[in-house]
């Protein structure tokens, strides 16, 4: 970690973006803006997350619903989600998040349909269940798919359908469907996030487990917390196979039922985004044994290490000498990649404001890019995000937290196989390999710089007038109120229709993605020449 | 293929839509609300729908779209949202300083029977709401109707904002429905070269097509101002531009303040353009300018010109009731075949004016409202079409079917342009046909063999 003595000082940043809040809303905010220091100690500041937004304050947040749908289940090619709600949360959640897929050789893929109830005011007052019966029939004949979920919206939860109940008479009907619900109403908890946890306890109760036979293959992980916007999936399972893994289940981009249903075989979970699912992986190791180790393909050198990490999990040296081959064959494009753009880009400063892990795992591209972070945060984060797992254990689980379900899991009397023996686990660990650990964006960061939880419109226009930063990553509805104030806005929820950006390739796409956004001759544009000097002072050309 | 699943046999559905061409009450709220001047618009629900009805006109029109929300959880969604709301607007006035907070509820607001009046005065009383500020409110329940709906609600709100008066100002309201910035720019400029003074609300251009200058104004130059809404009862009359959108306002303000109203067909081709002109003439006692009737001719020039491409051309379009209903009439003025036409909003009227309006067809033009777009690409596997029209969701069924498309409507996601180039008026209809010759030729220039590949027309 480097000392970044900065010439503004953050207390007063702090204090500037408060200033403006009636005294509740600056007491609350207070606390989810945080200045990180004290790293060296070890104990970053605490920090308040996974909190009610403000009413009233322009907020970056989604829903439970958006977290569900939208999020975990979207990318599941071969699955018939059907809302049940009016027709607005269906229509937001159709293609809008770019998770590509593969429609692989079964030809399954329903991602490009949109399936509603489409209740009327009729089924608010009757109640919706009959219909939703009907729709999930409709579909069953339709297009005979392998399995159906549904997903409440905020109405169904106030009128009382029962929409598992629906579900289980239809998957008992239908035999070879599986049919189930999800309670993810939109006022459920606090954010997406909500839903995430929603959506994977689920997939877990439903779904995983399903497939008896162990796919074929050797060194077998799951790749969690992965949903492939703009192909980052592809490339992470290109390198993968190239360096001879065998990636059973990516959770949930190119998905499939029988990924989810084979998951239960692997022999290692590799965590991606630690915010939507590190309790999935957890599950996972308690009720079949497979160890889960947080891995990140966001930046070259974060592959590398990444996949070196898996290597020496699996200990044996044909994989380990493999992965050092494919890594010798991937760098040195990227290396002149990174080249070509780091006179553009290198010194320049970065700011980043997004969803689960996104705002942390970037920072390696910006660093590789010799960029700085000056402020980052996530949209629906818990505190363990920003200091890491160890604080789980002291996070108050309050109302809002409370109504979303935990399931209580344990080892499988069957399938329960502990991947390593004690000892195996104990001198990987001895050797500094972790396991089930996330060390939360602050420390990653630099001493002094601003970390700031669900971060809203007014902070962030006042962050970008005070940091003059050269780049602002977050999402769509930040976008145009960012560019309008002449500062280069990338998207890192669907990456501008760019991508892929994980991995080498996705590197290097990255590279040269920032060199062409900083380097852009746009932003010099924004004053008219009559603007810049008014004063009459032309001169004939002939003078 | 990407609607891979698709099966050609039609089987009637009961319960479930499938690809809906058309979305939720508050959105369209949120859109009339972003054409006031200095004006927040707000929507009474969960943060979710807020979000989603943010990030989807933001993907259309390319700005930024700014509104708030109560923020609702589950105590909320028990109790009621009125504490939910008052503290929203303490905090919108201290931190945003709008001059008007257009609140819109959304399913959730509703199912539980939350009152916009009632909380309005609460927050009144509270001190909430400052002096001189205001707050309007529209019950938008997305189980009833569509987003044309939401978008009337709101516009009938902002009607309501006027005062009784005695006075006369000699203006005309000119409600415009949800059309594009640039189109209620074509308004204003067509107004203009009439010389006929007018207060146009919502009003978006200049707020969701304006510049990029460096600064970042959350309340842009451009709305109808709050003034301006209070005096529309001094009006002499109201032009209402489409049933759906706009009727339910000017009626409001023609049976309360005595401002009587023409509703017409929105202003899209000839004939509709032509009779917008004439109303507009009449009532504001103008004649019509040289440059306008100049202005026909050139379109009239144009159809003439390129009659044969359009001639007996079967369409497929999809989209919003009061567009289609234009659009039809304009495509059967220039002897193409609106040959399947839907709209996810409910209403009987609509079936029956597209009826009227194709009623000279050597076929019956199948139409639906209530449909969907799963529907409408049925049809098309059982006997295609020359052109597709719809917003950009159509673009999975050109693909697939192979048949040229062009975008108009909402949303645009993946193209540019229609918050600039107005589709309303004659200049609007030439960029329309543009746009249709181009993808009719571009197809037949890529169709044709080498032989007659040709270079002029
Ligand atoms: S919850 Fe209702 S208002 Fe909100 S997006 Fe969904 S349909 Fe629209
Ligand atoms: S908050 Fe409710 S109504 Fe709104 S989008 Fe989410 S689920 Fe739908």
């Amino acid at each position: 970690m480097t000392k970044n003595k900065a010439q503004w000082n953050p207390t007063d940043i702090k204090e500037e973006l408060l200033k403006k809040y009636p005294p509740k809303v600056a007491r609350k905010r207070a606390k989810q803006i945080m200045i990180n220091e004290a790293l060296e100690a070890g104990t970053p500041p605490e920090i308040v997350a996974n909190v009610r937004t403000i009413p009233g304050i322009i907020t970056m947040r989604g829903c439970t619903y958006a977290g569900c749908k939208g999020v975990i289940m979207g990318p599941t090619r071969d699955v018939v989600n059907i809302t049940h709600g009016p027709i607005g949360c269906g229509f937001y959640s159709w293609l809008t998040r770019r998770n590509q897929t593969d429609a692989g050789a079964d030809g399954e893929n329903y991602m490009t349909y949109c399936f509603s109830t489409d209740m009327h005011d009729k089924d608010i007052i009757f109640g919706g269940e009959k219909k939703l019966e009907a729709a999930i029939q409709e579909a069953y004949d339709l297009l005979h798919p392998k399995g159906i979920c549904i997903f409440s919206t905020c109405p169904v939860g106030l009128i009382g359908d029962d929409v598992h109940a629906v579900a289980r008479k239809m998957k008992e009907k239908f035999g070879d469907c599986n049919v189930f619900a999800f309670s993810c109403e939109g006022y459920k908890g606090v954010s997406q996030s909500a839903g995430h946890h929603i959506a994977n306890n689920q997939i877990f109760t439903n779904l995983v487990g399903e497939n008896k036979v162990a796919p074929e293959g050797e060194y077998k992980i799951n790749l969690l917390g992965e949903y492939n916007i703009g192909g980052d999936a592809f490339e992470i399972d290109r390198i993968l196979k190239k360096c001879g893994i065998t990636n059973i289940a990516t959770f949930s981009g190119n998905s499939s039922y029988d990924q989810f249903a084979s998951a239960q075989h692997a022999d290692l979970s590799c965590v991606m985004c630690h915010r939507s699912i590190n309790y999935v992986a957890d599950m996972l190791e308690t009720k079949y044994g497979i160890p889960w180790i947080k891995i990140n393909f966001i930046g070259a050198e974060s592959t590398a290490k990444s996949l070196r990490k898996i290597g020496a999990y699996f200990g044996e040296k044909k994989l380990i000498d493999r992965i050092e081959e494919v890594i010798a064959e991937e760098m040195p494009a990227v290396e002149e990649a990174a080249k070509k753009a780091l006179p553009t880009t290198k010194g320049k400063k970065a700011m980043l404001f997004v969803g689960g892990s996104r705002a942390h795992h970037y920072q390696d591209l910006f660093a590789e890019l010799g960029m700085k972070t000056l402020s980052a945060g996530y949209e629906f984060a818990h505190r363990d995000d920003y200091e890491g797992r160890r604080v789980i254990p002291d996070i108050q689980v309050d109302a809002d937290s409370r109504n979303i379900e935990e399931i209580e899991v344990t080892a499988d009397p069957e399938l329960y196989n502990p991947r390593k023996s004690e000892a195996e686990m104990k001198s990987l660990e001895d050797s500094g390999f972790k396991f089930k650990e996330y060390e939360g964006i602050n420390k990653d960061m630099d001493e002094g710089t601003i970390v700031i939880d669900d971060l809203n419109q007014y902070e962030a226009e006042k962050l970008v007038e005070l940091l003059k930063p050269d780049v602002f990553c977050a999402g769509i509805k930040e976008k145009y109120s960012i560019q309008k104030l002449g500062v280069p806005m990338k998207q890192l929820h669907s990456y501008d229709y760019g991508g892929p950006y994980a991995g080498f390739k996705g590197a290097i796409n990255f590279y040269e993605e920032m060199d062409r956004l900083l380097g852009s001759k746009v932003w010099s544009y924004m004053k008219a020449p009559w603007q810049e000097n008014p004063e009459l002072t032309a001169t004939f050309v002939w003078d | 293929m990407l609607l891979r699943h698709t099966p050609v046999e039609i089987k009637e559905r009961k319960a479930l839509t499938i690809n809906p061409a058309k979305t939720c009450q508050p959105i369209g709220a949120m859109y009339a609300a972003l054409g006031i001047h200095g004006c927040l618009p707000h929507s009474h629900g969960s943060q979710g729908c807020c979000a989603y009805h943010r990030s989807t006109l933001t993907r259309h029109y390319k700005e930024p779209i700014s509104a708030s929300t109560s923020s609702f959880t589950e105590g909320a969604s028990v109790f009621g949202g009125q504490a939910n709301l008052v503290q929203a607007l303490n905090n919108i006035f201290n931190v945003y300083d709008p001059e008007v907070v257009a609140v819109h509820t959304t399913c959730l607001s509703e199912t539980i029977g939350d009152d916009l009046n009632q909380i309005r005065i609460k927050a009144e009383k509270d001190g909430k709401l400052p002096k001189g500020k205001y707050m309007i409110g529209a019950p938008t329940p997305s189980y009833v109707g569509s987003h044309v709906t939401g978008f009337s609600n709101m516009v009938k709100a902002m009607a309501q904002m006027a005062e009784p008066t005695d006075k006369k100002n000699g203006k005309i309201n000119l409600i415009p429905g949800w059309v594009e910035p640039c189109d209620m720019e074509e308004l204003k400029r067509i107004a203009a070269l009439m010389d006929i003074d007018i207060t146009m609300f919502p009003d978006t251009s200049g707020i969701l097509n304006g510049p990029l200058t460096g600064e970042y104004k959350m309340f842009p130059e451009g709305g109808v101002t709050v003034q301006e809404l209070i005096e529309s009862a001094q009006a002499t009359a109201t032009i209402a531009l489409g049933e759906w959108c706009s009727a339910d306002a000017a009626r409001w303000l023609d049976s309360k303040h005595k401002v009587p109203c023409s509703i017409l067909d929105m202003p899209f081709g000839l004939a509709a353009t032509d009779r917008f002109v004439n109303v507009m003439r009449t009532v504001a006692g103008v004649s019509v300018p040289d440059a306008i009737t100049h202005e026909r001719g050139q379109l009239v020039d144009f159809i003439s010109d390129m009659h044969q491409y359009f001639y007996q051309k079967r369409v497929a379009i999809f989209g919003d009731p009061d567009q289609l209903i234009s659009m039809c009439e304009f495509l059967r003025s220039i002897d193409m075949y609106p040959a399947y036409v839907v709209t996810g909003t409910p209403g009987k009227k609509f079936v029956k004016r597209i009826q009227e309006i194709c009623s000279d067809m050597p076929f019956e033009v199948k139409v639906k409202a209530e449909g969907d777009m799963f529907l409408m690409h049925q049809w098309i596997k059982n006997e295609p079409v020359d052109l597709l029209i719809g917003n950009s969701y159509g673009k999975y069924i050109a693909r697939d079917e192979d048949i040229p498309f062009v975008r108009w409507g909402f949303p645009i996601l993946d193209r540019q342009g229609h918050q600039y180039f107005p589709t309303v008026g004659y200049k609007g209809a030439l960029r329309l046909l543009e746009k249709f010759v181009g993808v009719l030729l571009d197809r037949k220039d890529r169709d044709s063999p080498e032989t007659s590949f040709e270079l002029v027309l």
